[in-house]
């Protein structure tokens, strides 16, 4: 039992961190469990998006509790990281559909159709 | 930094370390190359993380820069791969 409490900022970080820990490890259970690969596919979107929000939210709230100024740096990540993770996922889904109708075995999802 | 924190960030890369061995059970045993693909992109999201939350236990700025490249690296990665499933050559 600490006698002395952690500041404030730093029970913070702990909870953001161990949030971040337990939504990556859904996502990769997702991966893991889902039956079909179209389905897979939405699980790894959860570690990119909302755990890498909540990490980088943490980062920014430990540098600038450290230093003594705002630690913005860091959404660079997620700039980048929220152009890229759609790009890989369309050209991914293209990929998957393209091989899936080549093979010819396996059930597609149906076709949308347009609503009139 | 407190007891509190350092328990804290051996518990997230603890589950970070689960996380990684079950998507590579996926990579190893995936049904499709697809699937391959995906959680090797799972992979490389999560090793930002890790490089992070590292950023954190050791109060670093430098490995900022280490987990911008790990993204870009793996986008790039990734898209090669989903390319060369979807037409046979990289380009």
């Amino acid at each position: 039992m600490p006698s002395v409490m952690p500041p404030l900022s730093e029970i913070l970080v702990a909870v953001l961190l161990l949030g971040s820990g337990v939504v990556v490890l859904v996502a990769a259970l997702g991966l893991r469990r889902l039956p079909d690969f179209f389905l897979r596919m939405h699980a790894p979107a959860l570690a990119s998006t909302l755990a890498a929000w909540i990490v980088s939210l943490a980062s920014i709230v430990h540098f600038s509790a450290r230093g003594a100024s705002l630690a913005l740096h860091v959404w660079l990540i997620i700039i980048v990281l929220s152009i890229t993770a759609p790009i890989t996922t369309i050209v991914l889904a293209r990929a998957a559909l393209f091989r899936r109708r080549q093979a010819g075995d396996h059930p597609l999802p149906a076709p949308l159709r347009r609503r009139s | 930094m407190s007891e509190l924190l350092s328990m804290a960030i051996t518990a997230t890369l603890i589950l970070y370390t689960v996380a990684m061995g079950i998507a590579l059970a996926r990579l190893f045993g995936g049904p499709s190359a697809q699937d391959r693909v995906l959680a090797m992109d799972f992979i490389y999201v999560v090793g930002m993380l890790v490089m992070l939350v590292l950023a954190i236990r050791y109060d670093s700025e430098m490995y900022f820069e280490g987990a911008l490249l790990m993204v870009l690296f793996g986008f790039v990665g990734s898209v090669a791969m989903a390319k060369f499933l979807l037409r046979g050559e990289v380009i």
